[in-house]
């Protein structure tokens, strides 16, 4: 109950903060970027985290939901919640197939096809023209502001929303029985299925809810920098930062990813304005290793440590 | 379109192309195919290896050279890297699932920004006698920089495959994939043997990383669409072996070349991925695993 009423009041805070006057446009656009890698790095660790199995594809979904969401919007000329809707059906769909196709193999081959699936979609969108092809499609958003005054705080507030969103179907999988099936996979795959857990089923569900999740992260991209084009989109610098932030803030538990896309999706945006967009993967991936050496547990485990200790 | 004539020249650049993939995957198949570490790393050491052929050949050595004289201390930082993997990961659990394949993922990235950073985003290409011009026999041209590559790709094949069925070592490299233990009983030690291993596939990777700044020219960001090329030919060839491993490049290769003569170059990345996806979910044990 408290934590339905906390969400509560950090929708309400976020309404405010998207109204509130006086405020450089600049912040809703980093605060964007943001809290969409609160959703990947949610969304990422509900496979990745819990279940221990690597997604190294995250860009294929975020296309695939910024790519059903320029469709819709060319086509049907959908309202954005509607683009929302449709991009995360279809990542969840492919997130679906690609489960299907090698869910039951090692991981390492799911990982390597989760690269695979970026690179086959990426030639595909390379070569179809009605969505730009290699040159990337133009957009006009429409006028529909709600009642904010930039379509940015706009973003800005459905980003927040989606991300609060994701952010407790993690914690409801967490302690469902989707999460513990899905850690005792992790543990012991083999133990796991002799007990009764229906590993391949659960390992299929939790793939579909993490790559619908990533869809919807990735489905007002168009919108929000009203322009698409694949290389950026299908740029596997997404799958370093998805997986680096869930490993640094601690996969174990639904605010690991939280802590850890916070922290280093602000630093990122510090280090793209200060000095380089390169510098920021390199920052991202030096911290992975270094946490993914020295300590496995994240910030999450360090915390619990340092705590221990001080008692 | 589907003139037999194209088709023939498209099988013939195939073949070429193909060894020239099998000898780029053959590092890979020793460390993932016979060692089981998730080695994701890998392509982008092959980049390494380019831009430091790149940076030996302004001396005015020649490419090949260049490539057989980073051998050595690739072997070294091959060594150095399984030591390390060893120490930080196998050591403590048997399971390295995750951190493996995240430590691994993220070195990549960690070499490619470093080029990046050093050299800038352009590409980059080597200069030799035989860059540029090509064999004619007919109507049929083959460049020699292709054919370079494709000799030294038989003779590394033939090489490791010779190393891995006739000496100890080769042989001890062979068993630690199948059992460490019993390996242990024989009396050699796997984390040696392994480490070994580990060396002789990122020395491999020196001059196979040589070859492909001869074949063409090379960027920093090159090392994501090889990790297709390289996992596709190794996951093709049945975990593992060598002469499985030039077949299966030839398969890639002549697939690729097919279908750039056919639907045009902008489809050759999908190829290797396709392929690799399709042998997933429809023979995961590869072309001739058992």
């Amino acid at each position: 109950m408290r934590f339905t009423a906390y969400c509560f009041l950090l929708v309400l805070a976020f309404l405010g903060l998207s109204s509130l006057g006086g405020i450089n446009e600049y912040v809703y656009f980093a605060g964007f970027v943001i809290l969409q890698f609160v959703i990947l790095a949610t969304a990422w660790n509900i496979l990745g985290g819990y279940a221990g199995y690597v997604n190294f594809g995250v860009p294929a979904f975020i296309a695939v939901g910024a790519y059903t969401a320029v469709v819709l919007f060319k086509a049907l000329s959908a309202p954005l919640l509607l683009q929302i809707l449709g991009g995360g059906i279809l990542a969840g769909a492919l997130g679906l197939g690609v489960g299907l196709l090698t869910l039951k193999l090692r991981g390492i081959f799911f990982s390597i096809a989760t690269v695979a699936v970026v690179f086959i979609l990426e030639t595909v969108v390379n070569n179809w023209r009605y969505v730009g092809g290699a040159t990337g499609l133009q957009l006009t958003r429409p006028q529909d502001l709600w009642f904010f005054d930039s379509y940015a705080r706009m973003l800005f507030f459905v980003m927040a929303v989606l991300a609060i969103l994701s952010v407790v179907i993690a914690r409801y999988i967490q302690d469902s029985f989707l999460g513990r099936g899905l850690r005792a996979v992790r543990d012991s795959e083999e133990a796991a299925e002799c007990s009764g857990v229906p590993t391949l089923k659960i390992k299929l569900i939790a793939c579909t809810i993490s790559g619908a999740l990533m869809g919807i992260a990735g489905a007002p991209m168009p919108m929000y920098l009203s322009y698409i084009e694949p290389t950026s989109t299908f740029n596997l610098s997404y799958s370093i930062s998805a997986l680096g932030m869930p490993i640094i803030g601690g996969t174990s538990h639904w605010i690991g990813p939280v802590i850890g896309a916070l922290l280093l999706a602000t630093l990122q945006q510090i280090v793209t304005v200060t000095v380089s967009n390169e510098l920021n993967v390199l920052v991202v991936g030096v911290l992975l290793v270094l946490f993914v050496v020295i300590a496995p547990e994240g910030i999450l485990g360090l915390i619990k440590k340092w705590k221990q200790s001080s008692k | 379109m589907f003139s037999v004539d194209l088709i023939f020249e498209a099988v013939l650049f195939g073949i070429l192309l193909g060894c020239f993939y099998a000898a780029v995957s053959l590092g890979l198949s020793v460390a993932f195919g016979l060692l089981d570490v998730p080695y994701v790393a890998h392509p982008a050491l092959l980049i390494l290896g380019s831009y430091f052929t790149f940076v030996l050949c302004k001396t005015g050595i020649d490419p090949i050279v260049c490539g057989t004289l980073l051998m050595p201390i690739f072997f070294f930082i091959g060594i150095g890297f399984y030591r390390f993997y060893y120490e930080t990961f196998e050591k403590r659990s048997s399971e390295t699932g995750v951190r493996g394949l995240a430590f691994f993922f993220g070195m990549s990235f960690i070499i490619e920004v470093c080029l990046i950073l050093v050299f800038g985003v352009d590409q980059r290409t080597v200069a030799a006698s035989y860059i540029g011009s090509s064999l004619e026999i007919g109507e049929y041209r083959f460049p020699y920089r292709m054919l370079v590559a494709f000799g030294i790709a038989l003779a590394l094949t033939l090489v490791l495959t010779i190393y891995f069925s006739k000496t100890f070592n080769g042989r001890a490299i062979k068993a630690v994939g199948q059992d460490e233990g019993a390996l242990r009983l024989m009396g050699a030690n796997p984390v040696k043997i392994k480490q070994l291993a580990f060396g002789i596939a990122t020395a491999v990777n020196a001059l196979a990383g040589a070859m492909l700044i001869i074949v063409g020219p090379v960027e920093p960001a090159m090392d994501r669409i090889y990790i297709g090329r390289t996992f596709c030919v190794v996951v093709l060839a049945g975990l593992g072996s060598m002469s499985g491993t030039l077949v299966a490049g030839l398969v890639l290769g002549i697939a690729e070349s097919i279908v750039m003569m056919t639907f045009g170059a902008s489809w050759a990345p999908a190829v290797s991925f396709g392929l690799l996806l399709l042998m997933l979910g429809v023979r995961p044990q590869g072309l001739f695993g058992r």
